[in-house]
C-alpha cells in the first residue's frame, strides 16, 4: 500500500500561490473595513445631522432650546415645546410600562404557569415589539382615541383642578400618544427583565427558599435586587426606544407646538415634528428640524451608551 | 542526509529518516512558559506517542507542528521545529504547512456537509483537479469507513456515529495525502470499540504516514506506537503548570526499562 | 435520638412552617395576582390590535387591493396599493442589498478575524446604532441623497432602510457564526484552508440557517418601517417607473391615509395594515419554527 503517496515528500514547503495569499488578504481587510464602517454610519449619521443643522445653529444657538415658538412664517424657531413633549410622553411610558413589564417578567420567569404556556406568553409579549409602529398608529386613531373618550371628560370634569388634566379632551394628545408607547416599549422591558431574572444562578433562590424565605420574599429581596443591573439597562433601551418613537406618536400626540402641562391637551416630540414638517419645510426651517434631530440624536446616544453600559456589565457576570 | 544528524539525542532512531525535528524547543503563552526545552527527532512512517499527565504540554507541541498555535494571540515559540530539515517557523506559509502535515482532533469535527463533500473539501480546497469520486472512495477505503457508509455519501456527517465521524475525520485529513498526520487524543471521546477500530486503523496507516498521536491512555501506546515520548509537568512559581520533555524512545523501552525515575513511576501508574 | 423525639420535632417544625405561610400566604397570592394581573394587562393589546386589524382589513382583500393604483378620496372601496406593494418590495429589497453583505462581512470580522478591544468597541457602536430612533436614518439619508440628487426617491429611500437593518444583521450574524464551534474552524485551519476559504467553505454554511432567520426577521422588520421612508421616498399615487422618483410603500399608504376623513382610504389603510402585520408575525413565527432545529 505505497501506492500513492510519492507526492512531495521532503520537498521543500513551498510559498503559497499569491492568488490565495491575495484572497486571503484582501478578504481579511474588506471585512474589517466593513466593521469600521458600521461604527463609522453612527458617527456619520451625526456628523451629517450637524453640518445640516449647521445654519440653525448658528442663528439660533442654545436659545434653540428654551424658547418655545415654531413659526416658520417668522422664520422664529425653538425646540422646548417637542423637547418637552418627548420628555414627558417617554416618562408617563416608562411610569407605567416599568410596574407592568417587571411583573409580567416575574409571572413569566417564575414557575407560576407551565413551561410550554410561558413559552408562548412570552413570546406573544415579543410579538407586540414586532408590530409595525404605523399600525399601532391607525388602531390608536380609530380605536384607543374613542375609547378614552369618556375617561379623558371624566378626568377633566372632575379632576379638571389639577393642572395634569386642566384642559378638555379633545382626542389626540399626550394621553393617547403615551398610553401607545408604553405598549410598544413593554416587550422591551419585559423581554430584558425575564433574561437578567432567568440567568440568575438557581442556587440564589434556593439560598433563599431554604432560609425559610417564601416565594415573594425571595423575589423582593433576593432575585429583584441580583437582577437589578439588567432590569435597569432594559429600562434605559426603553427609555431610549420611547424617545425616538415616531410614527404611532405623530398619530396620536395631535402636534401642537404649545406647551401645555395638560396630558389631555395635543402635544407633540421632536420625531412627530420632523415626521409632520420635513417633506414640506423651507431651508430655514429644514435646518431648525435637522438642529431638533440633533438633540434627539444627541438625548437617546447618552440613553442608549448608558443602556448598553449597564446591560454589557451584567454580560461580564454571567 | 544533513538533517538524520539530529538524531543524536536518541541514538535508537539512526536507521530511520526524521520528518519533524525540535531543537531546544520554548513555548510561551504571553509571558508563561508551557513546554521547555524539548528536544526531539520524530522518524518517518512511524507511529509516535506522545503521553504525560495533564498539563504536560503534549496537546501544545503537536499544534506547533501544523502551526495552529498561531491561532492564539499570545502563543510564542523559541528554538526550532524543522520538517525534513526546513525550519516551520522561517520563511513558510502556515496553510502550506497544513496542507503537509494534517490534524485529527480529540472531539470528532466533521464539517455540517455531506460525507462526500467533507472529503472532497480538502481537494477543493487546494484547487486540486483529481476525480473527487475516486478521492473520496480512496480515502474512506483507507480509513476503513467504506464498506458503512458508501450508500449514503451524500447523507450529512454529523449524522454518523462518534465512531464513525471520527473515521470520517481521518479520511478527510489523509484525503490531501499529507506527509504527517497528527492526532490529538482522537479515542477519547470514543467508546472502546470504536477505539479499537480507529487503533488498528492508525496501524494500517503507519505504513504509508507518519503519525503523531497523543494520548493520556498508556494502554493505547504501548499497543500502537513504534515510540514514545513521555512528557511531565512541574508546578512553577505563580501555581501554573509547565511541561518539559522527560524521556523519548522506542516504545519497549519506555515501558520495559526506562531510563528516567519519573518515566517509571508513570508507566506503572504511581502517578498522574 | 428516639423515634417519638423525632416526630414531635418534625411536628414542630411542620406548624411553624404552616404558621409562617398561613401569615404571608396572603402576601404571596397578592404579588402572584397583582404580576398576573399585569401579564395580561401587557397581552391585551396585543389581542386587540390584532383582532381589529383583521377585523377592520380583511374584508377590504380584494383582488383590487393588489392590483390597482390608490383610490381617489371620494370613491368609496375601489382601487389599492398595489404601487405601494411593489415600492415596499423594491426598496426592502435595495436595502437588503446595501445592508446585508456590509453587515454580513463586518460580522465576519468581528466574529472571526478581530482581536483585541476593537470587536468590543465596534459591537458597542453596532449596539448604539440599533438605539439609533429611525426617523433620524430617515434624516442622514435626507441629508446624503435627497439633497445631493435633488429628488425623493426609491433608492434613497431603500437606503435609509438598509442603514436600519444594518446593526440587527451584523448582530444576528455575529451570534450566529460564534455558535459554530471552533473545532469546526480547527478542522478547516487543519487541513491546509485559508481563511478566506474557512470562513465561506465552512463557517458561513455551518452558520447558514440562523443568518438566513436573523437577516429574515431584520428584513421584515423593515418592510413595516414608516418614518425613514417619510422624507426619502415620499409617496406616490402613480405606478414606480423609476428608482429615482418619489415611491409609494404600503407603511406610508397607511400612515396617510389613516389620517384623511375619506372612508374609502381608510378601509385600504386598515387593509395595508393588515399586509404589514401579517409579513411581521408571519416571518417571526417561522423564524422562531426554524431555530428550532438549528444544527448547533
Amino acid at each position: 500500500m505505497t501506492s500513492s503517496t510519492s507526492g512531495p515528500k521532503g520537498k521543500p514547503i513551498e510559498a503559497r500561490s499569491q492568488r490565495s495569499q491575495w484572497s486571503d488578504r484582501s478578504f481579511t481587510w474588506l471585512t474589517r473595513l466593513m466593521a469600521f464602517g458600521v461604527a463609522a454610519v453612527l458617527v456619520f449619521i451625526g456628523v451629517q445631522v450637524a453640518i445640516d443643522a449647521m445654519p440653525a445653529i448658528r442663528r439660533y444657538g442654545l436659545e434653540f432650546l428654551v424658547t418655545s415658538s415654531w413659526n416658520p412664517v417668522d422664520d422664529a424657531y425653538g425646540a422646548l415645546p417637542v423637547i418637552y413633549g418627548t420628555l414627558v410622553s417617554s416618562f408617563i411610558a416608562l411610569l407605567l410600562a416599568v410596574p407592568i413589564g417587571v411583573g409580567t417578567a416575574l409571572f413569566l420567569s417564575e414557575d407560576f404557569l407551565p413551561r410550554p404556556v410561558r413559552t408562548v406568553l412570552s413570546f406573544m409579549v415579543e410579538m407586540l415589539a414586532a408590530i409595525p409602529s404605523v399600525v399601532y398608529g391607525i388602531w390608536g386613531i380609530f380605536v384607543l382615541i374613542p375609547f378614552l373618550g369618556p375617561i379623558g371628560d371624566w378626568l377633566h370634569q372632575n379632576l379638571g383642578w389639577i393642572p395634569l388634566f386642566g384642559t378638555a379632551y379633545l382626542g389626540p394628545g399626550m394621553l393617547p400618544a403615551a398610553l401607545v408607547l408604553t405598549v410598544m416599549i413593554l416587550p422591551i422591558i419585559t423581554a430584558i427583565a425575564r433574561d437578567s431574572l432567568i440567568s440568575l444562578p438557581p442556587a440564589l433562590r434556593q439560598a433563599a427558599l431554604g432560609m425559610g424565605a417564601t416565594r415573594w420574599t425571595a423575589i423582593f429581596r433576593v432575585l429583584i435586587p441580583a437582577a437589578f443591573s439588567g432590569i435597569v439597562g432594559g429600562i434605559m433601551l426603553a427609555l431610549g426606544r420611547a424617545m425616538g418613537e415616531t410614527m404611532a406618536v405623530t398619530m396620536l400626540i395631535g402636534n401642537s407646538n404649545d406647551l401645555n402641562i395638560s396630558i389631555l391637551a395635543p402635544a407633540n416630540t421632536v420625531a412627530s415634528l420632523l415626521a409632520n414638517q420635513f417633506a414640506e419645510a423651507g431651508d430655514l426651517q429644514i435646518a431648525a428640524l435637522m438642529y431638533a434631530g440633533l438633540v434627539l440624536f444627541g438625548l437617546t446616544l447618552v440613553v442608549n451608551i448608558l443602556a448598553e453600559m449597564i446591560v454589557q456589565r451584567v454580560n461580564v457576570y454571567k | 542526509m544533513e538533517h538524520t544528524a539530529q538524531h543524536t539525542d536518541v541514538p535508537a532512531l539512526r536507521d530511520t529518516e526524521t520528518v519533524i525535528a525540535t531543537e531546544q524547543l520554548n513555548v510561551y503563552y504571553g509571558d508563561f512558559l508551557a513546554l521547555r526545552n524539548v528536544n526531539m527527532a520524530i522518524p518517518e512512517r512511524k507511529v509516535t506517542a506522545l503521553i504525560g499527565p495533564s498539563g504536560c504540554g503534549k496537546s501544545t507541541l503537536i499544534r506547533c507542528f501544523n502551526r495552529l498555535n498561531d491561532l492564539i494571540d499570545s502563543f510564542h515559540l523559541d528554538g526550532r521545529v524543522t520538517y525534513y530539515g526546513q525550519d516551520l517557523y522561517q520563511d513558510v506559509d502556515a496553510v502550506q504547512v497544513r496542507r503537509r502535515i494534517g490534524m485529527v482532533f480529540q472531539q470528532p469535527n466533521p464539517f455540517p456537509k455531506s460525507i462526500y463533500d467533507n472529503i472532497a473539501f480538502g481537494a477543493r480546497a487546494t484547487g486540486l483537479t483529481t476525480d473527487l469520486d475516486e478521492l473520496v472512495e480512496r480515502s474512506l477505503k483507507r480509513s476503513a469507513l467504506w464498506e458503512e457508509v458508501k450508500d449514503k455519501l451524500k447523507t450529512n456527517g454529523l449524522s454518523l456515529s462518534g465512531g464513525q465521524q471520527q473515521r470520517l475525520c481521518i479520511a478527510r485529513a489523509i484525503s490531501t495525502e499529507p506527509d504527517v498526520v497528527l492526532m490529538d487524543e482522537p479515542c477519547s471521546s470514543l467508546d472502546p470499540l470504536s477505539t479499537l477500530k480507529i487503533e488498528s486503523l492508525i496501524r494500517e496507516l503507519a505504513e504509508e504516514y507518519t503519525i503523531i498521536i497523543v494520548t493520556h491512555n498508556m494502554q493505547q501506546a504501548a499497543r500502537m506506537a513504534d515510540y514514545t515520548a513521555f512528557f511531565n509537568a512541574e508546578a512553577t512559581e505563580d501555581g501554573k503548570r509547565s511541561g518539559y520533555l522527560v524521556e523519548f524512545a522506542p516504545t519497549r523501552k519506555i515501558f520495559d526499562q526506562p531510563a528516567q525515575e519519573a518515566t517509571r513511576n508513570y508507566v506503572n501508574g504511581q502517578f498522574g | 435520638m428516639t423515634a417519638t423525639d423525632y416526630r414531635t420535632r418534625a411536628d414542630r417544625a411542620r406548624r411553624a412552617i404552616a404558621d409562617q405561610t398561613s401569615g404571608p400566604g396572603y402576601f404571596d397570592l397578592f404579588w402572584t395576582g397583582v404580576a398576573g394581573f399585569f401579564t395580561l394587562l401587557a397581552l391585551i393589546p396585543l389581542v386587540l390590535v390584532l383582532a381589529y386589524v383583521v377585523f377592520r382589513g380583511f374584508s377590504r382583500l380584494n383582488w383590487a387591493a393588489f392590483t390597482q393604483l390608490p383610490p381617489p378620496p371620494l370613491a368609496p372601496d375601489q382601487g389599492g396599493f398595489a404601487n405601494a406593494l411593489i415600492g415596499t418590495l423594491i426598496m426592502v429589497g435595495i436595502g437588503a442589498l446595501v445592508s446585508v453583505p456590509f453587515g454580513v462581512l463586518a460580522a465576519v470580522y468581528l466574529s472571526e478575524f478581530s482581536q483585541g478591544q476593537v470587536p468590543r468597541w465596534i459591537r458597542f457602536a453596532t449596539n448604539v446604532l440599533s438605539g439609533v430612533p429611525s426617523i433620524l436614518m430617515g434624516v442622514f439619508i435626507y441629508g446624503l441623497f435627497v439633497i445631493t440628487t435633488g429628488t425623493y426617491s426609491a433608492v434613497a429611500g431603500g437606503f435609509a432602510l438598509g442603514v436600519l437593518m444594518l446593526p440587527i444583521i451584523v448582530r444576528t450574524t455575529d451570534e450566529s457564526l460564534q455558535i459554530v464551534p471552533k473545532q469546526v474552524r480547527w478542522a478547516a485551519i487543519g487541513m491546509g484552508a485559508s481563511k478566506f476559504q474557512t470562513v465561506l467553505r465552512v463557517v458561513l454554511p455551518a452558520a447558514l440557517p440562523a443568518i438566513a432567520t436573523g437577516l429574515t426577521l431584520a428584513v421584515a422588520r423593515a418592510a413595516g418601517e414608516t418614518a425613514p421612508l417619510l422624507f426619502t421616498a415620499l409617496f406616490s399615487q402613480y405606478w414606480l417607473d423609476s428608482l429615482l422618483q418619489p415611491t409609494a410603500s404600503l407603511s406610508v399608504l397607511v400612515y396617510n391615509f389613516a389620517r384623511v376623513p375619506y372612508e374609502g382610504q381608510q378601509r385600504l389603510a386598515w387593509a395595508a395594515a393588515l399586509i404589514l402585520v401579517g409579513i411581521v408575525m408571519l416571518t417571526s413565527i417561522l423564524s422562531r419554527w426554524a431555530t428550532r432545529k438549528q444544527i448547533y
